[in-house]
């Protein structure tokens, strides 16, 4: 037979747990053995669903086990892995668990867990991004006042930013300290930013506006231009900026022209 | 050089014993500097852009000697290597400048579908052929020479014409490749097939290999009752292993050997005693050579 046409059939078997053992195969008996065929179905399966779990910890305990398990059953079987770098498997979970849970018509207090997969899943890439050294409050003291209305700012490559409907990174927070996570039924939404200042993944939860503020600078505002998008007299954009400097999330400070 | 030169001329003093870097062992690691050969990475770890993971190999790096050993190439595949995954094979090499690069005699892509596990292929003239082909393409990518691993098997195929042994010898004969020997991999092997591991150990190419592995097994049984091991790297080495071990050695002399425990990671000491044990055991099959020597 083939050597492609033999890798094929094993293949196939091994993505179909209902089909027949490969009669390519043989145990010790000189025919195809179920049970030891099965050990490579189940290290498939253990493989990647070990591969969700270790990336969405505390989705899985706000979920339980079972639930857990069942989604993540079903995400794998309907997402192979596409590298074998496997850091990147499962980015796609938090969207399918969503889904998953919408259509189970999940009770509605567990609308928080798609949200909070989301923020694990924010968390990893932050974790593997690319090295690169954040700007400094001293440098953002160091510009001339006339050129700063016109200043941009360039995100780190691991700062993320997040909204949330629900209040997804508090019950985040609290599952770190906690073997309990409690997921309130209602609670309001959540803006959060994530940074990894010295490679340390930092999640914080933003103070109103500060998310679309950021935003706006992501996109490429200057800051006078992002600060007056926001049509709020009262929003002091220079705090903002600092606690944005503070965090890590920004890598360089572009000063602007000087009028 | 041949491997045995190569075996000795490591630096690092033998014996060589090192263990699988597990991030969570980090801190107990820098902290107490432990007296070790080296210490090995699944390359595939280390293929992300930054951060943490690649900050704490080039703590390990400054401090040890290290191994990497890449379990995504799908070199046992019949189709081409992924060339993508060939660069970043060698991207991190270059960068981490390990002092062994290796990889299995196993398949885990196929039609760009990743099975995240190390599956068996047949042993025919068609299969060696291919398997060399990939070999030779690692190697020039890499520029440097690499060791392939004989697996763990929980099936064979009925098309395959050559017995393992003389399928790694033969490859290894045609690419210039060294091999790991991973010992429990022989002993899983051999009990799931109802072989002798001393047989296959006799027959093993022993003058091509360049390092050790060693691992602990779980059990379970197959449809006609009989004993199906699994290799889990869950648990410490078996004693059955250990006697292998020492036995290969005996033949062998000093060989730099990797303590692997990938699954329930034990605390930093437990592994680290296993680390002991096998350097006790290089140190009393090197003077029971010596002693033989002096007859």
């Amino acid at each position: 037979m083939p050597f492609e046409t033999t890798i094929r059939t094993f293949a196939a078997a091994l993505d179909d747990p209902s089909a027949a053992t490969p009669a390519i195969t043989r145990g010790r008996m000189g025919a195809p053995d179920g049970r030891r065929f099965a050990v490579y179905r189940n290290n498939v399966a253990v493989g990647l669903i070990g591969a969700l779990e270790a990336r969405y910890p505390v989705s899985r305990r706000i979920a339980g086990d079972d639930l857990f398990r069942a989604m993540a059953r079903a995400f794998v079987r309907a997402n192979r892995p596409r590298s074998p770098v496997m850091i990147a498997y499962g980015e796609d979970f938090p969207e399918f668990a969503g889904a998953y849970l919408t259509a189970a018509e999940a009770w509605p207090g567990l609308a928080v867990l798609a949200d909070v997969a989301r923020l694990e899943n924010a968390w990893v890439e932050a974790y593997h991004a690319e090295d690169a050294t954040a700007a400094t409050v001293g440098e953002l003291a160091a510009l001339s006042s006339d050129c700063l209305f016109g200043t941009r700012i360039a995100f780190h490559p691991a700062a993320r930013l997040l909204r949330f409907a629900t209040p997804a990174a508090s019950v985040w927070a609290s599952a770190q300290s906690s073997d309990d996570p409690a997921a309130p039924a209602e609670g309001i939404g959540e803006d959060a930013l994530i940074t990894r200042p010295d490679c340390d993944v930092r999640v914080r939860v933003l103070p109103p506006l500060a998310y679309d503020f950021a935003l706006r600078l992501r996109e490429g505002a200057t800051l006078i231009e992002a600060a007056v998008s926001l049509d709020d007299p009262t929003f002091d954009f220079g705090t903002h900026l600092i606690g944005l400097v503070d965090s890590g999330a920004v890598a360089s400070i572009i000063a602007g022209q000087t009028s | 050089m041949t491997a045995a030169d190569h075996r000795s001329s490591w630096g690092l003093g033998a014996p060589s014993v090192g263990v699988g870097f597990k991030p969570e062992h980090f801190e107990a690691i820098v902290d107490t500097r432990p007296q070790l050969g080296f210490f090995e990475v699944h390359a595939e770890n280390y293929m992300g852009a930054g951060g943490a993971p690649h900050r704490r190999l080039d703590a390990i790096r400054e401090r040890y000697p290290l191994s990497l050993h890449g379990v995504g190439l799908s070199i046992g595949s019949p189709g081409p290597l992924d060339q993508a995954h060939l660069q970043r094979l060698a991207a991190v090499a270059k960068r981490f400048e390990p002092a062994l690069v290796s990889e299995h005699l196993a398949w885990s892509t196929h039609e760009c579908a990743f099975f995240n596990d190390l599956l068996p292929l047949p042993y025919t003239a068609e299969t060696l052929g291919r398997v060399a082909e990939h070999i030779d393409e690692v190697q020039n990518a890499l520029g440097r020479r690499m060791l392939l691993e004989n697996p763990s098997t929980y099936v064979v195929f009925a098309e395959s014409t050559w017995a393992e042994t003389d399928f790694l010898r033969e490859i290894a004969r045609r690419t210039g490749c060294g091999l790991l020997l991973d010992v429990n991999n022989v002993f899983v092997s051999a009990i799931n097939h109802g072989h002798d591991p001393d047989r296959y150990l006799a027959d093993f190419p022993l003058s091509a290999v360049w390092e050790i592995h060693l691992a602990g097994y779980a059990e379970d049984t197959d449809e006609a009752g009989l004993p199906l091991l699994i290799d889990a790297h869950n648990s410490p080495i078996r004693e059955a292993v250990w006697a292998l071990y020492t036995a290969t050695i005996r033949r062998l002399g000093a060989t730099p050997t990797l303590i692997e425990w990938d699954n329930d990671v034990p605390v930093w000491p437990t592994l680290l005693n296993e680390t002991r044990r096998a350097e006790r055991a290089i140190i009393e099959t090197a003077k029971s050579r010596e002693r033989v020597d002096a007859v």
